[in-house]
């Protein structure tokens, strides 16, 4: 308890401070697929003197197992180990049935402070090489460089660009008593790794956002003891407040091309979605119901918004033009006791939403349905998901759930074949929000 | 235990005027003297050590309306039914009492805090919030409250009385809590 208490007293001066009592997220492998690709990640030489923080033959490793479709050889099954080209014979890599191989080393550059780590990467079967290059940073860079290096082995294997140098948000809450809880907003690597506190607060902290080009946030806290929209710039830390609208204030989502803000007001009697100009500042009604209207989600063109509405009496997905009549309505979702938290993949066709089937049937699970199609595949198996967010390459989905009682984040591939977990040390972690591109 | 015998005499006060009334256009001796029985504080034999307690004289019926007007005052917390967003009938008499205390008071300010348990989206749950809070804002509008005197605030499942996903907790966990400001 005594500790619990101490911790926001800490976090107020800064996340630098702060380091030792974020919440440490690490992955864990839930659900893999037949028959990944097999792949040689030699360790990467350090060629320097004393010891280096990060591995990078074990940030790539563990990056492209995770996402379900690679397995990595274990090193202890090498016949060499090859350092770079000129070291490399195919067939010491066919005879164990390798379809690629990833050789590398690292070194101080000369004159300077700065770490160089060389990286080439083969297709065994052909017997080529795809890729080389060195790459450049500081000690505290490796595990940007790692991921880097994947980004490249994924995208050439695959086809689909690499999502591994991607961060998400998520919150954090520590329950002490229903007076007394903490609440932190939390940024960290896709893996969960070197997560940094953004907001400590003792009052809650909802619904992060990232703006386009990654450079902002947006967010509710209850600060001052109501619901309101703020943003803040990552790299300054600079905080601006959006909205002081009577009632709820939530739901902030970044317009595509990033000069609006979806929101979603109670101030006219009951939750509507609107939209806010950030430069003018101009409010724009979207939805005009008695009903609860909430959970806005752009459309790729910035053209329309999904929401969800309980107009009907359950929770269902709707969508509808910006400046369109407020009764010209189109409804996505039919065949659900509950469906909420709709978005659409880039493909602008696979609506990924959450699902309740059946009154009787009291699951929350992540669902995709087709709206050409109306098929429907769901995801996960876990009972009380919710908060999906989908990877800027659309090949995972994050989102929030519960394991022993606790608040955890799980992803899970667009095809639902691989799962992984990243475990939170302390508090529930919930709302993921993964961020877009960022180089 | 004083409270439970003063909210019983009350209640037997006001059915006794209910069967005066009724009795009215009968001039029968006994329904009158039945009634002034019931009226306790009236005949001396009838005196339970309850009335004395609150006071005696005509003053009685009066100090019992205050008692349970200051129990119900003292019920801030109000319980809400899975997906329903209106208060229990059962609650309806609790919170009169607090409208008319802030139609009696006007300086008095509350805040009404909703809440609702995890399973649903948070974003819903943030205005079904919302909406409980609400239904019984607009009760106690309704019964002479003004509205510049409440303030309503929804934190949907954010801050639960208690955590864990027992149907325990999720029943702690649907409520609207009357704050005083």
């Amino acid at each position: 308890m005594k500790l619990n208490r101490a911790i926001p007293l800490l976090f107020v001066f800064g996340a630098l401070i702060s380091f030792s009592a974020k919440a440490e997220l690490s992955i864990q492998i839930t659900q893999g697929i037949d028959n990944p690709i097999p792949i040689a990640i030699v360790p990467f030489s350090w060629e320097g003197s004393g010891v280096l923080d990060e591995a990078i033959g074990d940030i790539v490793t563990a990056d492209l197992q995770q996402v379900g479709e690679f397995r990595a050889l274990s090193p202890s099954n090498m016949l060499a180990m090859p350092r770079e080209e000129r070291e490399v014979y195919y067939r010491d890599w066919s005879v164990l049935a390798q379809d690629y191989l990833l050789v590398g080393k690292v070194q101080r550059a000369p004159g300077s402070e700065l770490i160089q780590v060389q990286y080439e990467f083969f297709d065994i079967n052909r017997e080529i090489k795809l890729a080389g290059e060195v790459l450049t940073g500081t000690a505290a860079q490796l595990r940007d460089i790692g991921h880097e290096i994947s980004n490249v082995v994924f995208e050439l294997v695959t086809g689909t660009r690499g999502a591994f140098t991607t961060q998400i948000l998520y919150v954090v809450s520590e329950f002490v008593s229903s007076e007394e809880s903490y609440f932190r907003l939390e940024k960290a690597d896709y893996d969960g790794r070197r997560a940094q506190v953004l907001l400590e607060s003792r009052e809650p902290i909802m619904s992060p956002s990232w703006s386009p080009n990654g450079q902002d946030i947006a967010y509710v806290s209850f600060e001052t003891d109501l619901p309101r929209i703020y943003t803040q710039n990552i790299a300054t830390g600079q905080r601006r407040q959006i909205t002081n609208y009577p009632n709820i204030n939530s739901s902030p989502v970044w317009s595509p091309d990033g000069t609006k803000l979806a929101m979603v007001l109670s101030k006219d009697g009951s939750p509507d979605i609107y939209v806010q100009d950030l430069i003018s500042n101009e409010l724009i009604r979207i939805t005009d119901h008695p009903a609860i209207d909430t959970e806005p989600a752009w459309s790729k063109d910035g053209r329309s918004l999904v929401f969800m509405s309980d107009r009907t009496g359950q929770p269902q997905i709707y969508q509808m033009e910006i400046g369109a009549s407020t009764y010209d309505v189109e409804r996505l979702t039919y065949d659900c006791f509950h469906c909420a938290k709709g978005q659409f993949l880039p493909d602008g066709v696979n609506l990924v939403h959450v699902r309740r089937e059946t009154r009787q049937s009291p699951d929350y699970q992540i669902s995709i349905m087709n709206v050409e199609t109306l098929r429907v595949i769901t995801l996960t198996s876990t009972k009380f998901d919710e908060s999906p967010s989908v990877a800027p390459n659309g090949s995972m989905i994050m989102y929030a759930t519960k394991f022993n009682g606790r608040g955890v984040l799980d992803a899970v591939s667009i095809d639902g074949r691989v799962k992984f977990r990243l475990p939170s040390s302390r508090g529930d972690v919930r709302e993921p929000a993964w961020s877009p591109y960022l180089n | 235990m004083v409270h439970t015998k003063q909210f019983m005499r009350s209640a037997v006060v006001a059915l006794a005027l209910m069967s005066l009334a009724a009795c009215k256009s009968s001039s029968d001796a006994e329904s009158d003297a039945n009634a002034s029985s019931a009226m306790g504080s009236m005949s001396s034999e009838s005196t339970s050590s309850a009335a004395q307690a609150s006071g005696a004289g005509t003053s009685g019926r009066l100090s019992a309306e205050q008692i349970q007007a200051e129990n119900a005052l003292r019920q801030t917390v109000f319980y809400f039914d899975f997906d329903i967003a209106e208060f229990r009938a059962t609650d309806r008499e609790t919170l009169m009492y607090h409208a008319r205390d802030l139609a009696a008071n006007p300086s008095k300010r509350l805040r009404l805090e909703g809440h609702a348990d995890e399973r649903g989206t948070r974003e819903y749950n943030l205005a079904l919030g919302e909406r409980r809070a609400n239904s019984i804002l607009n009760y106690l509008i309704v019964n002479g409250a003004s509205r510049s005197q409440i303030e309503v605030v929804s934190y949907g499942e954010e801050r639960p009385a208690m955590t864990g996903q027992s149907e325990n907790a999720y029943n702690r966990n649907r409520r609207v809590e009357v704050v005083a400001r």
